[in-house]
């Protein structure tokens, strides 16, 4: 989790960039600048409030209308644990559960999930009473530098899943019989969480103890 | 990304109508696609119809033993129904091959069909392209090109459809229902569904404006061995140099549909006739109109010998 320090050096960087959106109009910060400041121009950011039922809770957030989910929970939210990496769903490091289902935070607009079941890694377990997965990824070593970690984690749940709902895979040998719990189905499943420290064979072996109900 | 407004559509009518009204709306279901390219502001919609609400996510028999597809059934769903499993594997197969787990969850089957090509010439803003920026030039035609068209390409674009969804699609003569603005309905059989480039590349199908994809429906099953086998640079998680879509009969007829070589999935009902004489004769039917690059000639015997190991793989 951030410091309080870390929020302080945060706002400040907000501030600085709302100052300067007249001239650059740069990204700023989804949510931070009141609909009352934005600039009377073209293309001024329209914002919008959402519901979402976030880890158990429901939070009301108010924000520019092109947030992301992902930025409505680092950045509304402040739910920092789900990570922006290529911010283009290539990489996997914003993957949230989404009623029940896995999917690329980045590549969804927070006001197209009104109201709906959001689980991120800060609401699968926690320092005190981890998650069986996150367990796992201790035990196993399943991470270098731990950016792709949170991504990982929640991917590697709902996969879980979606071979226990029958859902098949690109290796599956036999559509029409149920896919089995294997390293490669695993590897085939898991391919949109990249990871550049190559924690894999670890990741895969966290996964299995899952699976096989050893954690 | 360029700011926009944003409504819930209530039907699928009233949606098209909504979309012809205000100019710059684009639809938006998953948006795994679309948001991809706002982000880089090579799509810059004004309006956003967000059609998640409506009722298109079913999957239901038609009367003449088919399956109509709802708009809005996401790919996990459609590639794990038992039906399109057990009669149209070559859909369930094509799905699985592509994206990732987390884009399929969300991915949906109208979408998959209107995704843009990934051309990176495409994609870089900082270079020329018709289908961008119509009139620009093309800077994949004598760029970096090993990924591109080989055949149908023009001297305009030369991008592919990314697909591999609508690659079964095409090989299973799928139809898109669509509803217009007025309210009317109409079909158009997957075949004329995408373009070629020709000069406005950046007309990539043949809806119109505010047209909405309600549903895809499948013909009654063919039965037949369905294969889909996709070559690519990694073993997951990328798109296709080619991709081969085949049905085989047991008297050794069939279909074949491939991916990865043109602007839309390539198909020539008339090179299947050659399928009994096997691979090379399809191929050279197939592929007879190809105008390879320097980079991206290989695409050709890569072709030939992915529909032999198909035919094998079918006659075993």
């Amino acid at each position: 989790m951030p410091s309080s320090s870390d929020f302080t050096r945060r706002d400040v960087l907000i501030v600085g960039a709302a100052s300067v959106v007249a001239t650059a109009a740069p990204n700023i910060a989804h949510g931070q600048v009141p609909a009352s400041a934005a600039p009377i121009i073209a293309g001024a950011p329209v914002m919008s409030k959402v519901s979402l039922n976030v880890n158990g809770g429901i939070r009301e957030v108010e924000l520019d209308m092109r947030a992301t989910l992902l930025d409505a929970l680092r950045e509304n939210l402040q739910l920092t644990g789900t990570k922006k990496g290529c911010d283009h769903g290539q990489c996997g490091a914003c993957t949230v559960i989404v009623n029940g289902r896995r999917i690329n935070s980045c590549l969804t607009l927070a006001v197209m999930h009104q109201g709906e079941t959001i689980t991120t890694i800060e609401g699968l377990g926690t320092p005190d009473n981890l998650h069986p997965m996150q367990a796992a990824f201790i035990k196993h070593d399943g991470y270098q530098c731990g950016y792709c970690t949170p991504g990982q984690i929640c991917s590697a749940v709902a996969m879980l899943e979606e071979i226990k709902a029958g859902i098949p895979s690109h290796v599956s040998t036999d559509l029409t019989s149920a896919p089995q719990d294997t390293n490669e189905e695993y590897r085939e499943r898991m391919s949109g969480n990249i990871c550049r420290c190559g924690a894999y064979s670890n990741i895969v072996e966290a996964i299995t103890e899952v699976a096989e109900g050893r954690a | 990304m360029k700011s926009f407004t944003y409504e819930k559509a209530t039907s699928a009518a009233d949606a098209a109508a909504a979309a012809a009204r205000k100019e710059g709306t684009k639809f938006i279901a998953g948006g795994t696609n679309l948001l991809d390219l706002m982000k880089l502001e090579i799509e810059t919609p004004t309006h956003l119809i967000d059609v998640n609400g409506l009722d298109l996510d079913k999957i239901e028999p038609t009367q003449d033993g088919g399956l109509r597809i709802g708009a809005l059934v996401r790919n996990t769903d459609l590639a794990a129904n038992e039906r399109v499993r057990r009669d149209y594997g070559l859909l369930s197969r094509a799905l699985l091959a592509g994206a990732s787990g987390q884009l399929r969850n969300r991915a949906t089957t109208a979408g998959n069909l209107l995704q843009r090509t990934r051309c990176p010439y495409f994609y870089d803003t900082n270079q020329r392209c018709n289908k961008r920026q119509p009139g620009s030039g093309c800077a994949a035609i004598g760029g970096i090109n090993r990924q591109l068209a080989v055949v149908g390409a023009s001297e305009a674009c030369i991008a592919t459809n990314p697909s591999d969804m609508a690659v079964a699609m095409r090989a299973l003569d799928a139809t898109v229902e669509t509803v217009r603005p007025d309210g009317a309905t109409r079909t158009i059989p997957i075949a004329e569904f995408h373009r070629l480039p020709g000069d406005t590349p950046h007309i990539e199908t043949t809806l119109t404006a505010g047209e909405l994809i309600t549903a895809v429906t499948l013909p009654k099953p063919v039965g037949g061995k369905q294969i889909y086998r996709k070559v690519r640079d990694r073993a997951s998680y990328a798109f296709a140099l080619i991709s081969v879509g085949a049905i085989v009969q047991p008297d050794g007829s069939g279909r074949v549909a491939v991916g990865g070589v043109a602007h839309k999935p390539w198909r020539v009902e008339a090179a299947e006739a050659e399928m009994p004489r096997g691979a090379q004769a399809v191929t050279e039917r197939l592929l007879a109109d190809a105008k390879p690059t320097e980079e991206n000639g290989f695409k050709i015997p890569l072709v030939e010998r992915t529909l032999g190991a198909v035919l094998t793989e079918a006659r075993g």
